[in-house]
């Protein structure tokens, strides 16, 4: 028996685990189910809703098997592994005890309660409850609470099991929900009448364990057993969460997170979490083309003609620019279509980014891999924020800080990121010499097994742009970051789509134009795909074709507007910062006459004569693969496989300056995108977040 | 009975000056210095030769307590924490000691923090003793003057004491909800395991005495464990401060032996139970989270830890209520859960839901507005509790309860009986509400 195992008899099953389980783990592995409430595997113990409850022969009281470890554990006097009962009349009582005491002043109002059908109070009262009260006194009623308008309180539901405030405390890293006053008057609350400062607060809807906190704009909307459910893929940030859409009918009508460990654990943000209502509003649902200056609505084939005409000038004067949200399948088509009509002008990287060009795919993908900051030991960000970039991997690199101390520097701006870290700069000129300094981080850093240098959007825009990326990947090299069993470089997009068009070469052709060039007059005719996020100030008599879903910046430019899919109305493959190719798939029907991005270029290439070798987007996947081998491996991310091409030295950066600081990319978290514009509840948090408005009180 | 030479608390009752001057007088710092020269294992032997079993209410022997603490110091320090948050309903022991034996206190504390080999001790004071902090601080700093404590002191042993003042709430009397208060958080009970000696105050290894147990601790070192161990029965023994309120002649506080009967107590220091020993209805012997013992089974009993453990009571703090035959029970019981549902920290299910429930059920029963099926439902409520929660106070909370129903449930019935007779009431007509 090695020495890190434990015997135990569970329900007369002898069994061995690790030391370091919890007796609930334990029971589980037993094959036992066991209730519970306060516990989240994910959170701190709190032990105190005392569902778990256990019987340990021998031991006085029932055990709360939370939060027993299995290692603290005695043998029995014989020396034979304790016996524990997980059922029977002892632990049966101690657990409709604690179920009567949950439920005395719960207010049973489940049929008018969102929580309804997924609730874990009205499942174990199935097992635990009894089917009549003997408490005849009043019930205990608490004041609701306003915490903003993502997160409904029915205060009077809640049976205080804190996990809300744990997950405020410790993943978020906000210490804003509390429980305050005492005995039967403790309450949950946020002290101030304000919703969370964190962009991960929709998760406590999904942790808390009854109807207290649900979704305010789902609230009254559906029951959990009329969605239809759709696992899908986020695509709000480049980490690609593992998202479930939920619709009914033709709308969709909630979205929430999936495990998935790799990614996004089990949280998501709260723009992934509440955009859908910006689903059904702005659409693009037909073609439209201008005519005496204005848009008017036009059939697919007014339009594809049209658009056909514009493509119909020198190939050296077109150009496509593909927006932060385009799929694989699109990017593709398009490049396909561009490569037959002899265009060079294609980008999807926003304006001043150079990386990317050269096609080394290990320059421009997340190396270490999200999951990767729980190995490592110091972290060097630079001009990046996740916390506003990738919300849900901030929280993980919260964790790592928390539990594995990880180190923590920055070059870029000085946020609150939710964790301490040493602030090593703001320029690009300040990655000069940055580890001949001797402040704490930098020791560390050079001491560190595994560093990790991680560059952010901010630092790949602008000027030198690429002599940036050049000088981390050098700090990297000199602090040993770089070897067969670790990876520690890489860029952190925040873009869904970036990745996966750079992986079909959306990038300009030799002599092609790149976004900057496009987007200042440099052709005369210009297709966006969804590029709402670009500067289209400076385009000047070009002719647009827009793109898109969303009736958003682009397409008020738009001289012909070919309305295409949005991620849940389609199955789309998209990569993620990692270089993970993972698919969206289809939740609902795309809106009026919009189709899927590709087949719209597919039926273009018809007009314009240069047929598309693909009728069906699986025949388009087999040419994406076939094409480029990354993308036959789904849900895999590299991560060290490309170490080789790092090995090598880059070339020695120029230019980088002291005096212009790296700036944000993300000034309001809350419109990033074309279909965060159109969202209601994405407005409101930006007020909020602005301060613009002061919150009325819920109901 | 036990005689004025055999006390170790002779300033209990405040007649000669708290000062250290007459401190030293009476005893105090005497040969503190030799003591330390002595090995911490020597102290804890002494300690647990002489049967002192811890004096906050639960009875743990405290020299095991103390062997607990790892042998040696490693990369945590060790803390000693003084339990003064004495809120125990009837007890008021400790407050003497700090009023007017400060000094006694102090070098309990500092032998104690030698015998776990922790440099600093926390003494924990209940926020309505600003009286008893006063009198502490002015102790400490006088013993700081004579540098009997400090860096470099003349007992050898680098030592210093921090007061810490907690804000009133009875929770914090619990040993790791003090340590939490202390850190600053709010004061809710811990898990246990980890139990403090592993992860006490700040995750160093932490002992929590009482005062009372810390405070006799030199007074055995100076006369002997066996001089101590004299005292009361086997298993049982030493010295005692008793807390004696309610319905005797002349309540008081007072140093006894261990294992006095009852009867000997009353007698001898409260002038008897007032109207007579026939008057005597029911005696909360150790403070209000004991269950109550019956006049006839606690006549003759002895006043110690496994007597009153067998009577279905224990002797708690040794806070003695004295109920004479005016008493209403119900209503004295009721206000007691009153008391421990106001006191409830809310942290797990069973005390937060289960004594405000109680309590409540009480409350009609004290005017008898309940049902006969009531009570064998409280019970079954209180069961539901006691065992059930983080720490001890749903056991507190459920005892007193229990030792009611288990004891005068005929009163109870009575009562409810007798607030019917006149009312029309159809049987069941209080079945619940949903």
């Amino acid at each position: 028996m090695a020495d890190d195992l434990f015997k135990l008899n569970i329900d007369g099953k002898d069994i061995e685990v690790p030391k370091s389980y919890t007796l609930m783990q334990a029971c589980e592995e037993a094959g036992a189910e066991i209730p519970r409430f306060c516990y989240h595997e994910r959170l701190s113990v709190a032990g105190n809703c005392r569902m778990c409850l256990v019987q340990w022969k021998g031991a006085p009281k029932p055990i709360a098997s939370c939060a027993q470890t299995v290692g603290e554990m005695r043998m029995n006097p014989d020396g034979t592994p304790p016996n524990v009962l997980t059922k029977g009349d002892y632990v049966e009582k101690a657990r409709n005890g604690v179920m009567e005491f949950l439920l005395i002043n719960h207010p049973l109002d489940c049929p008018i309660c969102d929580q309804g059908g997924e609730c874990d109070l009205q499942d174990q009262a199935m097992a635990y409850g009894r089917s009549g009260s003997r408490y005849s006194l009043n019930k205990r009623a608490v004041e609701n609470k306003n915490m903003g308008p993502l997160v409904k309180t029915i205060m009077t539901r809640c049976i205080q099991c804190t996990r809300c405030v744990r997950f405020a405390a410790e993943v978020a890293g906000v210490e804003e929900i509390g429980m305050i006053s005492r005995g039967e008057d403790a309450e949950i609350t946020t002290y101030l009448e304000e919703s969370l400062k964190s962009e991960l607060s929709g998760n406590v809807i999904d942790l808390c364990p009854v109807g207290a906190l649900t979704s305010k704009p789902y609230a009254y909307n559906a029951r959990p057993w009329e969605l239809r459910k759709t696992e899908s893929i986020d695509v709000m940030d480049a980490m690609g969460a593992a998202i479930r859409v939920d619709a009914k009918g033709d709308a969709v009508m909630r979205i929430m997170p999936v495990v998935n460990e790799e990614v996004n654990e089990e949280w998501i943000s709260d723009k992934s979490r509440f955009i859908w209502d910006g689903l059904a509003r702005q659409r693009l649902d037909r073609p439209y083309v201008r005519e005496n200056g204005k848009l008017r609505p036009a059939s697919w084939k007014d339009a594809l003609a049209r658009t056909a005409e514009l493509l119909g000038g020198p190939a050296e004067k077109i150009g496509f620019v593909a927006g932060d949200l385009v799929e694989v399948e699109q990017a593709k088509a398009v490049k396909d279509l561009a490569g037959q009509l002899g265009v060079k002008s294609l980008d999807c990287r926003p304006a001043g980014a150079g990386y990317g060009a050269d096609g080394v795919r290990e320059k421009y993908i997340l190396n270490p891999t999200l999951m990767g900051v729980e190995e490592a030991d110091a972290l060097l960000l630079i001009g990046a924020n996740p916390r506003l970039e990738a919300a849900v991997w901030n929280a993980r690199i919260r964790k790592a800080w928390l539990w594995n101390d990880l180190q923590v520097g920055v070059v870029g701006e000085p946020v609150d990121l939710t964790y301490d870290y040493e602030h090593l700069g703001t320029a690009p000129g300040d990655l000069e010499g940055l580890l001949n300094g001797d402040s704490d981080f930098v020791k560390a850093f050079k001491a560190a097994k595994k560093p990790m240098v991680i560059v952010g959007e901010q630092a790949l825009v602008g000027e030198n742009s690429v002599d940036v990326l050049n000088a981390a990947h050098q700090i990297a090299l000199d602090a040993g970051a770089i070897a067969e069993d670790w990876v520690g470089f890489g860029v952190l997009h925040n873009a869904a789509g970036r990745v996966g068009a750079l992986d079909v070469g959306f990038v300009p052709e030799e002599g092609g134009s790149d976004t900057a060039a496009m987007l200042s007059g440099g052709v005369d005719t210009l297709v966006l795909l969804g590029a709402d996020e670009r500067d289209l100030s400076q385009l000047g008599d070009t002719k647009i074709i827009y793109v898109g879903h969303h009736g958003d910046a682009g397409a008020s430019k738009a001289d012909v507007v070919l309305p295409c899919a949005a991620y849940t109305e389609m199955d789309a493959t998209y990569v993620n910062t990692e270089g993970r190719v993972q698919m969206a798939r289809k939740a609902v029907q795309p809106k009026g006459e919009a189709k899927e991005g590709w087949a719209i270029f597919r039926a273009l290439s018809d007009l314009v004569g240069k047929t598309l070798p693909y009728d069906s987007a699986d025949e388009l996947r087999e040419v994406i693969r076939e094409e480029n081998p990354v993308f036959a491996g789904l849900g895999f991310a590299p991560g060290t496989a490309g170490h080789k091409v790092l090995l090598e030295a880059p070339a020695k950066p120029q230019g980088l300056d002291k005096a212009r600081p790296f700036g944000a990319v993300i000034s309001d978290f809350y419109m990033t995108n074309p279909i965060a514009r159109a969202s209601e509840t994405m407005a409101e948090c930006s007020l909020m977040k602005r301060g613009l408005e002061t919150p009325v009180a819920a109901e | 009975m036990l005689q004025d030479k055999d006390r170790i608390f002779t300033n209990l009752y405040g007649m000669h000056s708290p000062g250290l001057d007459e401190a030293k007088k009476r005893g105090a710092w005497h040969l503190t210095r030799e003591m330390l020269q002595q090995t911490p294992e020597w102290i804890c032997d002494q300690i647990k030769a002489s049967g002192l079993r811890g004096r906050g209410g639960a009875g743990f022997p405290t020299g095991l307590k103390w062997t607990f603490m790892p042998k040696e110091v490693r990369d945590r320090p060790h803390y000693l924490v003084v339990n003064a948050d004495e809120s125990e309903p009837g007890t008021c022991k400790d407050r003497e000691i700090m009023r007017h034996d400060p000094h006694l206190f102090i070098e309990g504390c500092m032998v104690a923090s030698y015998a776990m080999r922790a440099h600093a001790c926390y003494i924990y004071i209940r926020g309505e003793y600003i009286a008893e902090r006063e009198a502490m601080e002015v102790a400490i700093k006088e013993a700081y003057e004579a540098r009997l404590i400090g860096k470099d002191n003349v007992n050898g042993w680098d030592f210093d004491v921090y007061v810490h003042h907690g804000a009133g709430a009875y929770i914090c009397g619990e040993e790791t909800a003090l340590l939490e208060s202390l850190e600053g958080k709010k004061g809710q009970p811990r898990l246990k395991p980890p139990f403090p000696a592993n992860a006490g105050l700040y995750g160093c290894p932490t002992t929590v005495n009482n005062v009372e147990s810390i405070a006799v601790a030199p007074t055995i070192l100076r006369r002997g464990a066996d001089w101590f161990a004299g005292f009361g029965r086997p298993n049982n023994t030493g010295t005692k401060l008793f807390c004696v309120s309610g319905h005797v002649n002349k309540p008081c506080n007072v140093e006894e032996e261990m294992s006095i009967t009852f009867k000997d107590l009353i007698e001898t220091h409260c002038g008897g139970i007032k109207g007579g020993w026939d008057n005597l209805k029911a005696v909360i012997p150790g403070g209000s989270s004991v269950p109550l013992v019956p006049a006839e089974q606690i006549m003759d009993a002895y006043m110690d830890f496994d007597t009153l453990r067998d009577l279905k009571s224990g002797l708690g703090t040794a806070a003695v209520i004295v109920m004479d035959q005016s008493t209403d029970l119900i209503q004295a019981i009721s206000r007691i859960s009153y008391f421990y549902k106001h006191e409830s920290c809310g942290q797990c299910t069973p005390c937060r839901e289960g004594t405000g429930w109680m309590w409540r059920v009480l409350e009609r029963m004290a005017k008898g507005e309940a049902d006969h099926k009531e009570i064998d439902m409280l019970l079954d409520v209180s069961q539901q509790i006691e065992g059930h929660t983080i720490c001890a106070l749903g056991d507190a909370a459920a005892w007193p309860v229990q030792g009611l129903i288990r004891h005068f449930r005929h009163e109870i019935e009575d009562r409810i009986t007798q607030y019917r007779a006149p009312r029309a009431l159809v049987s069941g007509s209080t079945v619940a509400a949903e």
